[in-house]
């Protein structure tokens, strides 16, 4: 368990790692935190908060409860963010480790590729793509992905262009193995962690990205997303104004809390290196 | 016996504008069983040369019989499959092995490869391996960054012959080690020839090391062989101005004199 102690021994990753537990934990037992569908009418439309004990955040201008709808919306938030990021950092991986050991025509046209995802402001082609493919929870998920993997894949390929100059790959060679399991077993595993530490960032964008996009009432309609309730709460900014701050609030706190675990990785990381030096022992 | 015929072998590249020939027109042979010592300043060719022959860098032109195969010309599954018969064994005692890989794992891969073994056979050739080259055979699950430096070089060396090749070609192998470990190095590589029959293309700017081991010296300047002799008449005698500064190098301790 060494990797988890590490990212506990930075302040950073041990408030992030606290929140983030609380915050999955929420997402996982929304169903018994707040039974029922969070869409459903519970109570008067516009109840303030801590005005009535069952309904402690108030309700919506439907009558819909706000606690109800921000335990749920962990849940999307998350799930969106993780997905996304997972799969933009796989979909990133596999191309950066294309490019970077194929090396020549393979390299230059899949970098260019990257290029031309790149240069497209990562909303946009979301925006592009959710209406085009209609709002639903998966293409979402890929439309945030899809955004968002040309930067792992660039570091990726960086990583794998200085490790297959290494000793170990050369030695793979005159072993006589094939190339795909040298780059799957020498050198992915190797050229990894770097990108790992993009993931906190994608996941936090990726989050803001489909309250964004339910914002803008791209989201899928059928689920609670902190991003439709703050539209919603737009209308009646001025008379209700907890109904957009709530939700912003929990979105603010879900990103610094997936930021601060990053840190944590990214600082444990750099220990953990650190700490490899030390052990490497005598060098005769 | 010819085992090795390296025929006018030419690499040039660009450094930065500059055309560099880093092999110019280099011809040498190694027998069967035998040491040939490749000696040379930095940047005189030699790791050039081995990386050609290892294959792990294109040569411009020239050519190379190695057992019955024209090596030069070898690809994919052929090269792969006939790349048992020649291996190498590098300086860097860290480097050259996966960070992440235990002793046991780097004896693996050459045996999974090229023998037909079953894995729990593999795992007692493993530890025949380690044997041979003076290690325990409870070390194969020790991580390799966990064990010594002198230690490392035994494992590369095991890693080397597991595949039973006929040549072996080492790169300084012996220069980052200190003074009594590479002694040891030295003998158990000396131990494994007369043993197994094996070739080595020993490499080293070091004379006093290749004088130990090897049969014949081949002095590199600028990319090209400028003298080839048995390995005492080079040392004694040397003929070119590359292998007399290389004689002159050799450290001698003179106390007060």
């Amino acid at each position: 368990m060494r990797p988890v102690r590490l990212i506990f021994g930075t302040t950073e990753g041990a408030i992030g790692a606290v929140l983030l537990s609380l915050l999955v934990l929420i997402a996982l037992f929304a169903p018994v935190l707040s039974p029922g569908d969070p869409l459903d009418i519970a109570g008067p439309p516009l109840l303030h908060p801590f005005s009535m004990a069952r309904l402690p955040l108030g309700t919506d201008s439907l009558g819909r409860d706000v606690l109800a709808g921000i335990i749920h919306g962990t849940r999307t938030s998350l799930t969106v963010g993780l997905a996304a990021a997972f799969a933009a950092i796989a979909l990133g991986v596999c191309i950066g480790l294309a490019a970077g050991f194929s090396g020549g025509l393979v390299d230059e046209a899949l970098m260019r590729v990257v290029d031309a995802f790149q240069i497209l402001p990562g909303f946009l082609l979301a925006l592009a793509l959710v209406s085009v493919a209609g709002a639903s929870l998966p293409v979402v998920v890929l439309a945030i992905a899809l955004g968002a993997w040309a930067a792992p894949a660039r570091l990726m390929r960086a990583q794998v262009l200085s490790i297959r100059e290494r000793d170990y790959v050369a030695a793979a060679r005159v072993t006589g193995m094939h190339p795909l399991e040298i780059a799957v077993k020498e050198i992915l595993p190797n050229a990894l962690p770097p990108v790992l530490t993009l993931a906190a960032v994608i996941v936090a964008a990726a989050i803001l990205t489909e309250s964004a996009l339910s914002f803008l009432g791209l989201g899928d309609p059928n689920i609670v997303t902190w991003g439709t309730m703050i539209a919603e709460g737009r209308n009646v900014l001025r008379s209700a104004p907890f109904l957009s701050v709530l939700p912003g609030l929990a979105l603010v706190v879900t990103v610094i809390t997936v930021y601060l675990v990053g840190e944590g990785v990214t600082q444990a990381l750099a220990e953990g290196k650190a700490g490899q030096v030390d052990r490497q022992g005598p060098t005769a | 016996m010819t085992l090795l015929a390296v025929s006018s072998l030419t690499k040039r590249y660009v450094s930065g504008t500059r055309p560099v020939t880093a092999l110019d027109d280099v011809s040498l042979t190694l027998d069967r069983g035998q040491t040939l010592g490749l000696a040379g300043v930095s940047g005189s060719g030699k790791s050039t040369l081995a990386r050609i022959l290892l294959r792990l860098m294109p040569a411009d032109g020239g050519m190379v019989r190695f057992e019955a195969d024209d090596w030069l010309s070898l690809s994919g599954r052929d090269l792969r499959r006939r790349r048992a018969r020649m291996q190498m064994v590098f300086q860097d005692v860290l480097g050259a092995f996966n960070p992440r890989a235990t002793v046991g794992s780097v004896l693996d891969d050459p045996l999974r490869i090229h023998s037909p073994l079953k894995e729990r056979d593999r795992r007692t050739e493993i530890a025949a391996l380690l044997d041979r080259v003076g290690l325990q055979a409870a070390l194969a699950t020790r991580s390799i960054r966990d064990v010594s430096g002198g230690q490392r070089q035994r494992v590369a060396i095991a890693r080397a012959i597991a595949t039973r090749p006929s040549l072996i070609v080492l790169d300084e192998a012996v220069s980052a080690l200190d003074v009594s470990v590479r002694e040891t190095i030295l003998r158990l590589l000396v131990e494994l020839q007369q043993e197994r029959g094996i070739a080595y293309l020993f490499i080293s700017h070091d004379l006093a090391v290749l004088r130990a081991v090897s049969h014949r010296i081949a002095v590199m300047d600028a990319g090209r062989i400028v003298e080839c002799g048995p390995a005492g008449d080079v040392i004694e005698r040397p003929r070119s101005d590359a292998a007399r500064s290389l004689v002159a190098a050799v450290p001698r301790l003179v106390i007060r004199g």
